[in-house]
């Protein structure tokens, strides 16, 4: 007995959601679209919450950023969970091959004194500035406006997190597994002049209440100037080292040219929504670039010995990048 | 001096909150401040047990893993018109309450875990939280696209997120976590990590993912299978949060044992639309509600509260009522949907003769005696064609805004009303448990969104029944009334016969 179920009619009566429908017609849609339009609730909210009266949990005046539609700024990579920690995962596989063959080699342990200082000194604090945007991004997460935007946010907060562990295993493969290179990259965080600016932006960053603003402030200009400058420009510092940690970074850099990928065409979409936006996310983003310059000329000058020339040359880099975004700082 | 080789402990701790510090340049308190208007004092978080062990790296392997497995499946359910092998087409009204009533509801979860993982001062219940958020945006974002299927072909499920924020019973899930989302990180902690996700959870995934096996659909039951794992490390995160604050500080408790029985009872409240889904609309029965509230509450949550005991915690407040209870719920919810039938988003139908049976049988103490004869009255007048619809809207409780319909504890002839007084105003509920929730927090409660006083004030798209509808995009005629005679069944029985017709 052969059953042909091709002869019945199946025949679909709607292709998707209403709601996603009434944005580009009745047909098939796909799972980012699905995963993500209009996913967060919009109206009638019950209460107050408690600890920020002014505002309902889900409000668009949490940013003085104006959008007639918060599903406009979409995510180019289309991610929604599980491409999310599919592309990560596939990431990960390259860390783990990298770490192997670092290891095997003895690469770290073969490197020259003052590189291994350097690393100490400039790349193992790092571990805390991904933790620090790691909290940025959990904040929009929670605090923004619409899925479309929110939800990334909490990808990108796994990423710091993520990012700060690789940082973490470099310092345990520096320091036989001890985690002695940790506690001591942790006081370098805490108390040495080098980072000290570096660690105030990011916690005045915490304290910012503009979710959007907090945008700006992390993926363009933390994102830009201090990791850049971090995890580009500063092979000089690491000496005979450098090829290596290029290895055991190369996930830092692929992550930040996805990531920004998203992350400025949110920027983008936002500026481009009214004269207003425009004017306020360019002051924000010259505010914070300036302020990440700043930050990180001591960094670059113990580093690299440069006076704080590749701070400004990150500097530049996100300037330039703003521009593209259609900011005028 | 040499250091010795980190364990895993204190390796996974060098990973977390080894990432932590103290500011210095922005006060403690600027940078959490919702730590603190809750009252709940904590001496030391360092003494946090992570209640799991997961780096990124590995939460990435593992979740990528189960994510390609399950939308394989996925694929092929829709594929192979999976749908079809359902137990009956009346399956399909359990999938459409999940949609509308759950998913929404996770996202919610998703974004509260956000809340919490940024603004706990201790870190390593920070790192716990973004993990459950991200796990919860995964359960919402699965869910809709297992239910995008359905939505080509069933009524009832395409303006999920639309209906969620506006119709009448699902203010009842929505309210509820807007509660949780408006309380502070503690209160969300105890609320959503503890009595949701610990004390009751079983009590809804159990019935949604069970009622799927059992009735042939198998793409939900995959993405509950798959959520499983995700679910464990929620409970022992939830289970982690009550020990820790109740170990920190004596004064801790009473707060907890208050945010414990209102969770409970609004819980329990919340609940009830899963009781009614497993004893009327599924069409293979798992269990009754009654039997598993006697496992996943009595017993389970009985060892659970005894063991809680040590922390001088005490079994919820009117956990004997909500007991009792599970005698009448679920019938008094389907009696609720089955008048109201034309103002719902799910179709409605009176039990069979096997089905009122297996009723009889399951609540031999109250189905029989107070339920069956209305059943039998109600399906005497639809045949000869006085189908019993009630067009008075009725009067909600204002704390879980579920019509006023359940009864009193003891006398299940008698409706139950609270009221209470406050800024001169009276509020109704329908229960000593919502009374005294009311009363706990009158200033909070007070605002409620009730649909009912929304629709009597104009702000639900005009006076009408088909003007609301309307504004709930319910699409009349298709979405709500009885099954028999909706186009879902329509559908369903020309799939049917034409399988039969190709089989022979
Ligand atoms: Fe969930
Ligand atoms: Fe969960
Ligand atoms: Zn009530």
């Amino acid at each position: 007995m052969t059953v042909q179920i091709k002869t019945l009619d199946y025949e679909p009566k709607r292709h998707t959601f209403g709601h996603i429908a009434r944005r580009f017609g009745d047909k098939p849609a796909s799972r980012y679209q699905e995963a993500t339009l209009d996913v967060q609730a919009t109206a009638n909210f019950h209460y107050k919450p408690l600890y920020e009266p002014e505002f309902w949990q889900y409000d668009q005046n949490k940013t003085a950023v104006k959008m007639a539609d918060w599903y406009k700024p979409l995510d180019p990579r289309q991610y929604y969970y599980a491409t999310y920690n599919i592309a990560r995962a596939n990431m990960n596989q390259a860390v783990e091959r990298s770490f192997a063959f670092v290891e095997e080699r003895g690469l770290l342990d073969k490197l020259a004194a003052a590189a291994r200082a350097n690393l100490q000194r400039g790349l193992l604090p790092l571990r805390h500035l991904h933790w620090g945007a790691n909290m940025n991004m959990t904040e929009i997460c929670q605090r923004g406006y619409g899925t479309a935007v929110t939800a990334p946010c909490i990808f990108s907060s796994g990423d710091h997190l993520g990012m700060a562990q690789i940082v973490s295993r470099i310092g345990l493969a520096l320091d036989g597994q001890t985690g002695a290179s940790l506690d001591a990259a942790k006081a370098v965080w805490m108390t040495d002049p080098a980072w000290q600016g570096v660690r105030k932006l990011i916690e005045d960053t915490f304290v910012e209440r503009d979710w959007f603003q907090l945008y700006v402030a992390q993926t363009l200009a933390v994102n830009g100037v201090i990791f850049d400058l971090a995890y580009k420009l500063s092979d000089a510092a690491w000496a005979d080292g450098a090829t290596t940690v290029a290895m055991l970074t190369e996930f830092m850099s692929d992550w930040r040219a996805e990531e920004s990928r998203w992350s400025d065409s949110v920027i983008k979409t936002v500026a481009a929504e009214s004269p207003d936006n425009k004017a306020l996310t360019s002051r924000w983003a010259k505010h914070w670039i300036d302020r990440a310059v700043e930050a990180a000329k001591p960094l670059s000058a113990a580093l690299l010995g440069d006076n704080g020339a590749a701070a400004e040359a990150a500097g530049e880099a996100t300037r330039a990048r703003a521009a593209t975004l259609g900011l005028t700082l | 001096m040499t250091a010795k080789k980190l364990g895993l402990k204190q390796r996974y701790a060098h990973m977390t909150r080894g990432l932590d510090w103290e500011t210095t340049y922005q006060p403690m308190d600027k940078v959490f401040p919702y730590d603190t208007f809750e009252g709940i004092k904590i001496r030391d978080w360092s003494q946090w047990e992570d209640p799991f062990r997961l780096t990124m790296d590995a939460y990435w392997k593992f979740q990528a893993e189960k994510e390609r497995k399950l939308y394989a499946v996925l694929d092929a359910f829709a594929q192979n018109n999976g749908q079809t092998n359902l137990s009956d087409g009346r399956y399909v009204n359990v999938v459409k309450l999940f949609l509308t009533g759950i998913s929404p509801e996770e996202y919610q979860a998703h974004r509260g875990f956000a809340f919490a993982g940024r603004h706990l001062r201790g870190v390593g219940p920070r790192v716990a939280a973004q993990m459950q958020s991200l796990d919860e945006l995964r359960h919402v974002q699965t869910q809709i696209h297992t239910i995008s299927h359905y939505n080509k072909y069933f009524d009832g499920i395409g303006e999920f997120p639309h209906m969620h924020d506006r119709v009448w019973y699902l203010s009842v899930p929505k309210s509820f976590f807007d509660d949780a989302r408006t309380a502070g990180p503690f209160e969300y902690m105890i609320a959503i990590g503890f009595a949701f996700e610990y004390l009751l959870t079983n009590l809804l995934f159990v019935p949604f993912m069970s009622g799927a096996a059992y009735n042939g659909d198998m793409s939900t039951v995959t993405f509950g299978f798959s959520a499983q794992s995700d679910e464990s490390r929620h409970m022992t995160l939830g289970i982690e949060v009550i020990k820790f604050l109740l170990e920190q500080h004596p004064d801790n408790l009473p707060i907890v044992q208050k945010w414990v029985d209102k969770w409970f009872w609004r819980g329990h409240r919340m609940l009830g639309l899963v009781a009614m889904m497993m004893d009327y609309m599924l069409p293979k029965k798992v269990m009754s509600w009654k039997e598993a509230w006697d496992i996943y509450f009595t017993e389970a949550g009985g060892s659970l509260f005894q063991d809680l005991a040590r922390y001088g915690l005490k079994v919820p407040k009117y956990a004997d009522v909500a007991t009792a209870e599970a005698e009448h719920i679920s019938h008094q919810n389907w009696a609720v949907f089955y008048q109201y039938t034309h103002a719902a988003a799910f179709h409605t139908w009176m039990p069979d003769k096997e089905h009122l049976d297996w009723l009889s049988e399951k609540y031999p103490n109250t189905f029989d005696k107070y339920y069956r004869p209305r059943w039998e009255m109600w399906a005497q007048m639809e045949k000869d064609g006085k189908r019993f619809y009630n067009m008075a809207l009725p009067q909600l409780c204002n704390t879980c805004q579920i019509p006023m319909a359940y009864t009193e504890p003891g006398d299940p002839t008698t409706i139950a009303f609270r009221e209470s007084r406050f800024n001169g105003d009276t509020y109704h509920f329908c229960s000593d448990g919502c009374k005294d929730i009311f009363d706990g927090e009158p200033e909070k409660f007070a605002q409620s969104w009730l649909p009912v006083h929304q629709i009597f004030q104009g702000a639900c798209g005009g006076p009408t029944v088909p003007d609301v509808l309307n504004w709930y995009r319910l699409n009349n005629g298709a979405d709500n009334l009885d099954y028999v005679g909706s186009p879902d069944e329509k559908l369903w029985n020309q799939w049917m016969a034409g399988a039969v017709k190709a089989a022979g």
